[in-house]
């Protein structure tokens, strides 16, 4: 019995013994020569893994650079600084890139949105959004249950009354906040961005008007007095063309609702 | 033989097909049916592999555990036969043919803990098959199982590009209908006699 038992041991210990010396000689023959620019590139990447540039990690997008499948610039969490480097290792000229930020598009805080019913549940905006469509009067805006925040690689994130706020010094654009919110509400504008109209109501005037007293009613008034067309009114709300827009704040100061709000200096 | 041979392939593709009738590897049947294409590679990949598993596990067990008396050892002895065997062909297509490592992609080190690649190694010794039989019995196993996921995932395609699918029986609880409703179409395959 015993014997049987110790035989059969031998014979599988031997067996893996044989083949972890082949694997082992395999891997030794059959060894792939990477490219050596793909560990350089991997090095001064910021190795967040955040996969914002759209492959599964900071080592895959350097492959990527390389295959010359990936723009050296495609990694939103680096710097300019970094875009050269890349580019010198690569050997070709990069150009810069806009700078991004995520904006929650949305200025319902506990002061102005109404809730229909107090939320007492796992602290996710998904579960919230499924129980009878969210407990804000608003059916489109900002849940401040934080699924944002858990989702931010880089602390960028926070809620301040009731809605998540992005801080756009440590934002990094990297999207997985965009991919987070469950009502779609967070965007990624140009850092540079001063007038943003913080509302993503879809509703008309008179229903917008009372699911939150900072709401765009889509009067259209933005649209009339924007000098240069970078304003347009679509689906009941204000939309910013930030390529066209030259920042002189005439929309922020006709709008009645005050959604369209001034950021940085 | 020439008839035995036709056999084999004929009743391992459809009437004792792998997926539809033996259920085995459902995991990759579900997991990478959502594109017809990528069905196909996976399909490639396990062609491939089944091939080579039933031709080193058959000369493992005939040469070197039936002299030794370890029979019962076979299931263990298999699975590090293939886990080995995908690792060496792997580690050889990057090197030797990187356009087909690259077209297997992700598939092969999958296969490794495929169920249906174990199977067809154990059935062939429960059937008592020689040399040739066995790798007919593992390619054309591996053929029922291609056939079966292209199907599977066109069938799921043109289910999630044209149908109107009830939110709830979205994803998985359709999919598993559609696999349950071919699986029953195949069974009309189980009245042939050969």
């Amino acid at each position: 019995m015993l014997a049987n038992v110790l035989i059969s041991v031998g014979i599988l210990g031997a067996f893996a013994l044989v083949f972890g010396a082949l694997l082992g000689a395999a891997s030794i023959i059959f060894q792939v020569k990477k490219d050596a620019r793909i560990s350089q590139i991997e090095e001064i990447l910021p190795q967040a893994n955040c996969g914002g540039c759209g492959y599964a990690g900071c080592s895959a997008f350097a492959e990527a650079v390389v295959r010359g499948e990936a723009k050296p610039n495609g990694c939103s969490v680096s710097n300019d600084a970094t875009y050269q480097k890349i580019g010198e290792i690569m050997g070709i000229s990069v150009e810069k890139r806009r700078p991004m930020t995520a904006r929650v598009m949305c200025a319902g805080d506990c002061h102005s949105a109404p809730v229909r019913y107090d939320y007492f549940g796992p602290k996710s905006c998904y579960h919230a959004n499924l129980l009878v469509g969210g407990p804000k009067m608003c059916k489109y805006g900002c849940l401040g249950l934080g699924s944002c925040v858990a989702a931010c690689k880089f602390g960028a994130l926070s809620i301040v009354d009731g809605i998540a706020r992005v801080d756009p010094e440590k934002c990094t654009a990297c999207g997985s906040c965009v991919a987070n919110c469950p009502r779609g509400l967070i965007q990624l504008v140009p850092k540079n961005a001063k007038y943003i109209p913080l509302c993503s109501s879809k509703d008309k005037g008179p229903a917008a008007n009372k699911a939150c007293s900072v709401g765009c009613i889509g009067c259209k008034l933005c649209e009339k007095v924007c000098p240069k067309n970078a304003i347009a009114v679509r689906d009941n709300l204000a939309v910013i063309d930030y390529d066209k827009c030259v920042s002189c704040g005439v929309c922020a100061t006709k709008c009645p609702r005050h959604i369209i709000r001034k950021f940085g200096k | 033989m020439f008839k035995e041979i036709i056999v084999i392939s004929l009743s391992a593709i459809l009437v004792e097909n792998f997926v539809l009738v033996k259920f085995l590897g459902i995991c990759p049947f579900l997991g990478v049916s959502k594109k017809t294409e990528t069905a196909l590679g996976m399909g490639m990949a396990v062609t491939f592999v089944m091939a080579l598993a039933s031709l080193f596990t058959y000369l493992l067990y005939t040469y070197i555990l039936v002299p030794l008396d370890m029979e019962y050892l076979n299931t263990v002895a298999f699975i590090l036969v293939i886990a080995v065997l995908v690792q060496l062909v792997e580690m050889v297509l990057q090197k030797m043919l990187p356009t087909l490592y690259n077209a297997l992609g992700i598939y092969l080190p999958l296969i490794t803990t495929n169920c249906a690649v174990l199977g067809v190694a154990l059935l062939n010794v429960q059937e008592g098959y020689n040399l040739l039989y066995s790798v007919v019995f593992g390619i054309a196993a591996a053929l029922g199982f291609t056939l079966a996921i292209v199907l599977f995932a066109g069938v799921r395609e043109k289910l999630a590009m044209t149908a109107k699918i009830s939110k709830h029986m979205e994803g998985f609880p359709i999919a598993l209908v559609t696999a349950g409703l071919i699986a029953l179409a195949f069974m009309g395959f189980s009245g042939f006699q050969f």
